[in-house]
């Protein structure tokens, strides 16, 4: 009747997970009466769960993967600190099945649940603002798309009190991976999670190409596209190239596991190496998904706090291009020592190289965009210099990495640990923070704090090199990755370095909330009323802040690059309103179909995982049944009136809550 | 002069036809964005085949001792479903032309003959399952059949997807007749059974074929 | 037999000098010196930087070459980033301003060039390397090269060393001088073999053999361990690899053939059930073929497929994995 789920399933006897399990369900179930209490049930349901407004669901975005930021950094914390303590015979505090567990949830969550999700909700919410967008190309698949993510992190959280999670590596490489050497439920949950937050990526990259390529505002050219939306752009492209690799390959894997077949297993002709250059011609390709964006949100920032254009706007936009191609030939570095041979190495090893020429131009790009320009030191400014100055030493290691003869050395060492994270914190994290600081108030309608923005950076950025400078030594020192314990008690001290820059980092999250929290408190005094508090260059700053659901009253008409400071200069500060004054304007209606597909693959991958086919059959049912009713939906959307257009519009820009 | 010309438009903010801006372009219409994602959709589809595909190349020597696709294959068998499949791919051709015509009993028999013959495919593709199954020759035999069961049933898993389609997009025009959305959908359901068709004829081509010669 | 030949004291570590780091941009031994200074990983436990035989070296060098090269270039941007941020900060009514630049043909046709010229370098360097360094490559020497083979279990290393005809757990010995001939295999999942003060590392895979050619120009003691996590007992799989003169190599072969017990394939399958931190063994005889089974072993079903080829043939073409096909 349960399947494989029984009591045992439970971690009574774990303290560590048991009690983090309760703290997460007395939490939920506190959180979920005050909503009862409070009568927010709703306002929840209208305004944000079946809401399909980009824009919402952008911020959703945001909200969900700084959580999981918060669930990935403690496992972060706690692999720092055991590391710092289990040196020359001491075991320290995780035994190895706990450990592996650790550093496996820790390497998922980061890379699906929070670097992925933030940028697909900083790319939700600004790209149909800045290419004059009233929505994406298919609202109610967006709000699916968002919902398939939060059941994806409902299965990876409900590992932790429900039996176990995967402890084959962030990647699950088989034959670890395989039935034989990982029999328990852990690598189920992490595939069904996987697969089910990359339908709803892949979806979400089918709706932004559509999105970008077919419902610009009139006159917006490809060369007038701001370079957020270029790089928006190539990282859809990826999404839609890559991802489905990923989905079969992971597919095998569960047929491996579930079926019983040999795609990757040692015997009956299973190749586990073809494992590897699947995942990785997903996986190369998925990191640049990551880090365009971030290119995007550094180029948007650098050029409004420098006062100027972007310099070699043309060039930005081939080197973004010339990465999202080069990134799908250069996956075998990351085996360069599984023995291919040396013109194959020496091959893959040049194709990576040659990602860093356009990666070069870029930084180039943005320091010439610099000059001559009036630099204003503002938060989303100095998380972008902090990138330029992070990320070049990581591109470096990077490189370094991709000599073979280098790489002989410094495979799965903690070196290569230090240039993951350098790249992935320096360029995608800090990218993420740049963007929320400097998107902020075009969601909510006011500013962040500054002291307290700078304060989280200035952690952050102290914390970053406190903690990966040591592991890049002592990749030197031969230090290996994943380790629950080492005899060499030469690393200690570098380890304990290494966990006190974790705490500082810690810090830099504690500033975070507390510069949101202490914004919200005093946000009647940093209201910006102008719609424009940054003096910005693109169209989003053309709308009043908070973008009203429909983004623009008028649609725009372009006819240049940075849109709006052109319409500056010409001493307009909003987009004019014709003779005829406003029009009416179409919206789509909420659905609630998003969240009972989410509903309903909770329902289906949790008994996936467990073997419960009954209910698996229900949680499928469920689905399509959800979507019969969607088809038969006659509900072809709401108007608003032209007067209440300009009431709003009125209002947005006195800074009053419409 | 002002650089960002205002302008006006009637309509609804995704989609519509009359985006007679001063630049060029302006958002496309619905029916164009749907067949556009839609394409999008089938593309990404394709890339999901090629990895598929890819496995199949590199598994499809390692048979384990187990048999290989000389020892398995019957061309007559694979000829037949391929006939019903582009027969289908005929049908659901001439379907699309009387439902723009918006004939109704024109479009059920085009869909029921449609319908048939992808039915007749997946009945013909389980029978040599099955019988394959029996012989000792099940998807955990080798990985060469456990490459060969994915491909071929992955397949086989999109046609049993595009039959459910077609039976709701028949019930929709039957219970609402021939509106927009439900042309846009038929519409989206024909492109994904002709690229059906074209992913058929790559499997009958590397899978049968290669595999028989 | 235990072996007495420890490694002395590690050597001093070398302090980071700052002047070294300042000089860094100036020329190639310059940053290599200061990258050396700065990670100061000069000591005997291990480190990539500390090389005791010709391929660590030679890797060493290309690493630290690169790194060079690529530091001539990263340390100006550095420097421009921050000179460039504060010089043309908003306030500063000395800098010139120049609202509406975006374009330079010249500055762009620089930065294009820049990077593309660093590839060249490093691309040439690496293909050059990735010839030079294969671990498939036989090293140039006047000796007869060591065989040994090498199967990881979980959670172990066992070293087979046919022609001698002994074997051992967790614990290598070899001579020093003399090129070492590694094949390998693993008995479940993916383990990797590296010594860092030997050179490159290689996976071990089951059913396939891999190859790599190691020597020691010294002796000493090298720590040597698996970087590919393979399960539970991974951080214990580790071993000593032991280099000592030829004579004394001879003296632990013949003593061990003397004293120790046979590793038969009895003994071989004991060793596959799962286990953490196994204690140094040494075996005085092994089976025939022990190796050849144990890649079969690993990997049922597999071998005799259609293409009838036995896995672990001799290096025929020594330049990817051996597997069956």
């Amino acid at each position: 009747m349960l399947g494989k789920l029984t009591w045992d399933a439970i971690p009574f006897n774990d303290p560590i997970p048991f009690f983090t399990g309760i703290g997460i369900i007395v939490g939920m179930i506190s959180i979920l009466s005050l909503v009862t209490i409070k009568r927010w049930w709703p306002y929840l349901w209208n305004e944000w769960i079946t809401t399909v407004d980009h824009k919402k669901l952008g911020v959703m975005y945001v909200l969900l993967s700084l959580v999981m930021l918060l669930r990935g950094f403690v496992d972060a914390l706690m692999m720092r600190s055991q590391q710092a303590i289990a040196a020359g015979g001491a075991q320290g505090f995780l035994p190895p099945e706990h450990y592996d567990q650790v550093f496996s949830a820790h390497g998922t969550i980061m890379i699906f649940f929070v670097a992925m999700t933030f940028m697909i909700g900083l790319i939700n919410f600004i790209v149909p603002l800045q290419l004059g967008e009233r929505d994406v190309a298919f609202p109610v698949l967006n709000s699916t798309s968002f919902w398939l993510t939060a059941s994806a992190v409902l299965l990876i959280n409900m590992s932790l009190f429900i039996g176990v999670f995967s402890r084959a590596t962030w990647l699950a490489y088989p034959p670890l991976s395989e039935l034989q050497y990982s029999p328990d439920t852990g690598v189920d949950y992490y595939l069904w999670a996987l697969q089910i937050s990359g339908v709803g990526t892949l979806l979400t990259g089918i709706n932004f190409l559509a999105t970008i390529l077919k419902m610009r505002a009139p006159g917006m050219n490809y060369f007038r596209m701001p370079i957020f939306c270029w790089t928006a752009l190539a990282s859809s492209l990826l999404i839609v190239a890559a991802f489905p690799i990923s989905t079969a390959t992971w597919g095998m894997l569960l047929l491996d596991r579930y079926a019983g077949m040999h795609f990757f297993t040692n015997d009956m002709g299973g190749n586990p190496m073809m494992y590897m250059n699947l995942i990785w011609a997903w996986g190369h390709p998925e990191v640049y998904i990551l880090v365009l964006p971030a290119f995007g949100v550094f180029s948007e920032v650098i050029a409004t706090f420098s006062g100027k254009p972007l310099f070699g706007y043309r060039s930005m936009v081939v080197a973004t291009l010339a990465i999202c191609i080069l990134s799908f030939i250069v996956w075998l570095h990351h085996f360069f020592t599984m023995g291919a041979g040396a013109d194959v190495n020496g091959f893959f090893g040049i194709m990576t190289m040659i990602i860093a020429v356009p990666t070069g131009v870029k930084v180039f790009n943005w320091l010439f965009t610099m000059y001559g320009g009036q630099v204003r030191m503002t938060v989303p400014m100095l998380w972008s210099i902090g990138f330029i100055i992070t990320f070049v030493i990581g591109g470096m290691t990077g490189v370094l990495l991709a000599v073979p003869p280098a790489d002989f050395m410094l495979h799965n060492s903690l070196f290569l640990v230090a240039h993951f994270h350098n790249v992935i914190i320096g360029g995608v994290l800090f990218g993420a923070f740049a963007g929320y600081n400097y998107w902020f108030p075009k969601a909510f309608g006011f500013t962040l704090d500054e002291r307290l923005g700078k304060a989280s950076f200035w952690c952050w950025l102290i914390g970053f090199y406190l903690a990966f400078v040591p592991l890049y030594i002592l990749g030197f020192k031969g230090a290996t990755r994943r380790m629950q314990h080492y005899d060499n008690t030469d690393w200690q001290p570098l380890m304990l370095v290494a966990a006190f820059g974790a705490f500082v980092i810690l810090c830099g999250i504690g500033f975070i909330i507390l510069q949101l929290v202490w914004s919200i408190y005093t946000r009647e005094k940093r209201r910006d009323l102008t719609g424009d508090p940054w003096n910005g260059r693109t169209l989003e700053w053309a709308v009043p802040s908070p973008a009203p659901a429909y983004n623009f009253a008028i649609l725009p008409d372009i006819e240049t690059t940075d849109a709006f400071s052109e319409m500056k200069k010409h001493d307009q500060t909003s987009i004019p309103v014709p003779p005829g004054g406003y029009q009416p304007i179409h919206m789509p209606r909420n659905s609630a179909n998003g969240f009972f597909t989410a509903f309903f693959t909770v329902v289906f991958g949790f008994s996936m995982i467990w073997h419960i086919w009954w209910l698996a059959i229900v949680g499928f049912a469920g689905i399509f049944i959800t979507y019969l009713a969607l088809a038969w939906r006659s509900d072809e959307g709401y108007e608003i009136p032209a007067a209440e257009v300009a009431r709003m519009e009125a209002a947005g820009r006195k800074g009053v809550k419409a | 002069m002002s650089t960002a010309a205002a302008k006006g438009l009637p309509d609804e903010a995704h989609g519509h036809d009359g985006a007679a801006g001063h630049g060029s372009g302006g958002p496309a219409n619905t029916r164009t964005v749907v067949s556009y994602g839609f394409w999008l959709f089938i593309l990404s589809d394709i890339v999901l085949f090629s990895a598929v595909f890819a496995t199949y190349a590199v598994l499809s020597g390692r048979t384990a001792g187990g048999p290989s696709g000389k020892d398995l294959f019957d061309l007559r068998n694979v000829a037949i479903e391929t006939g019903c499949l582009l027969l289908s791919s005929f049908t659901c051709g001439i379907m699309s032309l009387v439902s723009d015509a918006k004939r109704p009993m024109q479009t059920y028999l085009a869909a029921a003959v449609t319908f048939a013959l992808g039915a007749a495919f997946l009945y013909l593709e389980l029978n040599e399952f099955i019988d394959m199954a029996d012989h000792g020759a099940g998807p955990d035999r080798s990985a060469f059949l456990s490459a060969f069961f994915t491909l071929v049933g992955l397949h086989g898993t999109h046609v049993t997807f595009g039959l459910i389609w077609l039976v709701v997009m028949m019930a929709q025009i039957a219970t609402r007749g021939f509106r927009p959305t439900t042309m846009w959908r038929l519409h989206c359901f024909a492109l994904f059974w002709h690229a059906l068709d074209i992913i058929w004829i790559a499997v009958f081509t590397i899978v049968y074929l290669m595999g028989v010669l | 037999m235990t072996i007495s030949y420890r490694c002395a004291k590690p050597k001093a570590c070398t302090p980071a000098r700052l002047q070294d780091r300042a000089s860094a941009g100036r020329g190639r031994k310059a940053a290599a010196a200061a990258a050396a200074a700065i990670l100061s990983v000069r000591n005997c436990q291990a480190g990539i930087l500390d090389p005791a035989g010709p391929v660590a070296a030679a890797n060493k060098t290309i690493l630290l070459d690169s790194l060079a090269i690529m530091l001539c270039v990263i340390i100006p941007v550095i420097v421009m980033t921050i000179w460039f941020a504060w010089w043309f900060r908003a306030g500063n009514t000395k800098a010139k301003h120049l609202p509406d630049w975006e374009y330079s043909g010249r500055i762009e046709l620089v930065v294009w060039s820049i990077p593309a010229m660093i590839v060249l370098f490093l691309g040439g360097l690496g293909w050059v390397g990735s010839h030079e360094n294969d671990p498939y490559k036989p090293l140039a020497s006047n000796e007869k090269p060591l065989k040994v083979e090498v199967v990881s279990l979980d959670w172990k290393w066992l070293f087979i060393y046919p022609d001698q005809g002994v074997a051992s757990v967790n614990q290598l010995t070899i001579p020093v001088g003399v090129p070492v001939q590694f094949d390998l295999t693993s008995s479940s999942v993916f383990n990797t073999f590296f010594v860092p003060r030997l050179g490159s590392q290689i996976y071990t895979m089951a059913g396939m053999v891999t190859r790599l050619n190691l020597e020691a120009s010294e002796a000493g003691t090298f720590p040597g361990q698996s970087t590919h996590y393979s399960g539970d007992g991974f951080s214990d799989m580790h071993f000593d690899t032991i280099a000592l003169p030829r004579a004394q190599f001879d003296t632990w072969v013949s003593d061990t053939k003397s004293s120790k017990p046979q590793l038969t394939e009895a003994v071989y399958e004991g060793m596959l059930r799962p286990s953490q931190a196994v204690p140094v063994t040494l075996y005085g005889g092994v089976q025939t073929d022990l190796f050849r089974k144990a890649v079969e072993m690993s990997a049922p079903g597999t071998m005799t497929g259609a293409m009838g080829e036995q896995p672990d043939q001799p290096v025929s073409s020594p330049s990817k994995p051996l597997s069956k096909d």
